[in-house]
């Protein structure tokens, strides 16, 4: 990140070459969320307002643990609880924390009009440029997760940002920080992902958990955010995880094909009626007909030929 | 004919003034003509900055990404406005006829300027009420989809394919109604002379109106002279 432009390429008066040259540095950055040793505490939601500079609001009971029923423009991090019933009839609580994705192939950002309001950063994170953003709501047409919210009142969009001004400096996001039982990393996607997989296997290998597995969905390029869950076949359990999460084809061809088609109707259009002008010219009324005789005598002339009389 | 006269407001379409004048619309037509068409080109501005990155630029011709965004649904909720009160006051001139569905099998011959070999038409030709039931059906879509748009956040996750269809409808709905406008323009600005004057003053001469639109003339000024009137209506 940061550091990463003070890497050193070459040192005067130094025998041997410099320490790190052309080591290949694994910039893209990733959250794990062990979603099998979340104990629902929330204290990452309460870390995310802090840092983010927000006040705890008025929430909605929703008959459950949960905060609110969905993450706010305000509340970008919110842990979803979800009842279970295990194939044995037993029940359990399974708990997510739910916040934006970081997908490599972001739709928020393929659906987005305005110039500059989200970027993909080389590390991965997918932020919102809120002085850029118009508040039109295609984001929320093109995210898989339903994660942008509009805050009505500067009519902008906003979401969880993994934390880009602390991460930029080094440090890890703030519900990284504040996770008591360390159900959540940071570091290198290769990283988590290796950390993942180990813990997917010891919950296989020693626990008889057998359908655990890591959660980093292909239909997006993988994400910036993955989770370790119970069971990795049915991701809908955790609060409607999406199973097969991908840029909605609609919104694909809306933003691909479909563009160009229109652009060149549209083009076709005043290019077609430009020739029309040039070819045929504007149907004018001879200025020396009157209503009774001449017109009728012409009947059958093309009207240019009418046009041409002295 | 006398540059200070001008149409009286109470006149109806159809009068007949001394010196060959007609009045082809009135001003409450005209007014809400022009209303539909600010409203309308407003929208077509802010619309093609959000359809496109090239065309983004346009949004500044209007104050800006954010103001584009948040007039673009009122005005569009003008349109609609102006759509319903075009309707009202046309549905019954927009009706197609016998006659129109006669001119449109020589419509040929209107785009290669031939007009002589058109059969006789009301007071819209069937390409102006194609127009007229393109942006009418064009405006429903739009505001259908455009509300979509507007409370994307109101639809329900379960229901999100309302979001995507919502999209798609607005998109092929607006190059539908840009394609009709294209040609709605240049035909009354370019090509059909003297439309355009009738569309601000309100007044057409006698001949023009015989020219393009024989049956209305014929209607409001009580001329028989044609001798084959087998073919109308």
């Amino acid at each position: 990140m940061s550091q990463a432009t003070l890497a050193i390429k070459r040192i005067s008066g130094h025998a041997g070459v410099a320490p790190g040259e052309d080591v290949e540095r694994d910039e893209i950055v990733c959250k794990l969320i062990d979603t099998t040793t979340c104990i629902g505490c929330k204290a990452c939601e309460v870390a995310c307002l802090e840092w983010n500079g927000y006040t705890f609001t008025e929430t909605v009971f929703d008959n459950s643990y949960q905060t609110m029923p969905e993450t706010a423009w305000n509340y970008w991090n919110l842990i979803k609880f979800n009842e279970h019933e295990r194939a044995d009839g037993s029940i359990t609580l399974l708990m997510r924390k739910d916040q934006c994705m970081h997908c490599a192939d972001p739709g928020c950002l393929m659906a987005c009009p305005a110039d500059g309001a989200i970027v993909q950063y080389t590390n991965g994170i997918v932020d919102f440029q809120q002085q850029n953003c118009i508040g039109c709501g295609y984001c929320v047409s093109g995210c898989p997760f339903d994660i942008p919210k509009f805050n009505p009142t500067t009519k902008k969009m906003f979401k969880c940002t993994l934390c880009v001004d602390r991460v930029a400096e080094g440090l890890e996001p703030a519900c990284i920080k504040s996770c008591p039982t360390g159900c959540l990393h940071f570091g290198t996607k290769e990283d988590m992902k290796d950390l993942a997989e180990t813990r997917a296997k010891q919950l296989r290998d020693n626990y008889g958990i057998e359908k655990a597995g890591v959660y980093d969905p292909a239909g997006v390029n993988g994400t910036g955010v993955i989770y370790v869950l119970h069971d990795v076949t049915n991701p809908e359990a955790y609060g409607g995880l999406p199973s097969n999460p991908h840029i909605p084809w609609l919104v694909r061809i809306w933003k691909g094909p479909a563009k160009w088609i229109g652009n060149l109707a549209m083009l076709g259009g005043i290019v077609g009626v430009t020739m029309h002008y040039l070819r045929f010219g504007p149907k004018q009324i001879d200025p020396d007909e009157d209503l009774e005789g001449k017109a009728a005598q012409d009947e059958g002339k093309p009207a240019q030929d009418r046009g041409d009389r002295p | 004919m006398s540059a200070s006269r001008v149409i009286s407001p109470r006149e109806p379409a159809g009068t007949v003034h001394r010196g060959g004048i007609l009045v082809r619309y009135t001003l409450i037509e005209r007014l809400h003509h022009w209303l539909g068409a600010i409203f309308y080109i407003y929208c077509l501005i802010t619309g093609l900055a959000f359809w496109s990155p090239y065309m983004y630029w346009l949004s500044t011709l209007v104050g800006g990404g954010p103001t584009a965004r948040f007039w673009h649904p009122w005005f569009g909720l003008g349109f609609t406005f102006s759509m319903i009160w075009m309707y009202v006051m046309w549905k019954r001139d927009m009706q197609i006829t016998e006659a129109d569905r006669r001119w449109s099998k020589a419509m040929e011959y209107y785009i290669k300027n031939e007009d002589e070999k058109l059969p006789p038409v009301g007071r819209f030709n069937y390409g102006q009420k194609l127009f007229f039931w393109l942006m009418f059906f064009g405006v429903f879509f739009l505001l259908i989809s455009g509300l979509g748009l507007w409370f994307v956040e109101d639809i329900p996750w379960s229901l999100r394919w309302l979001r995507y269809l919502s999209v798609t409808v607005h998109v092929i709905a607006a190059l539908a109604t840009i394609g009709g406008f294209i040609i709605h323009v240049y035909m009354g600005t370019a090509m059909v002379r003297g439309g355009f004057a009738s569309i601000i003053r309100g007044e057409v001469t006698a001949l023009w109106a015989k020219t393009h639109h024989r049956l209305w003339y014929e209607q409001v000024t009580g001329d028989r002279s044609r001798d084959d009137r087998s073919l109308d209506r």
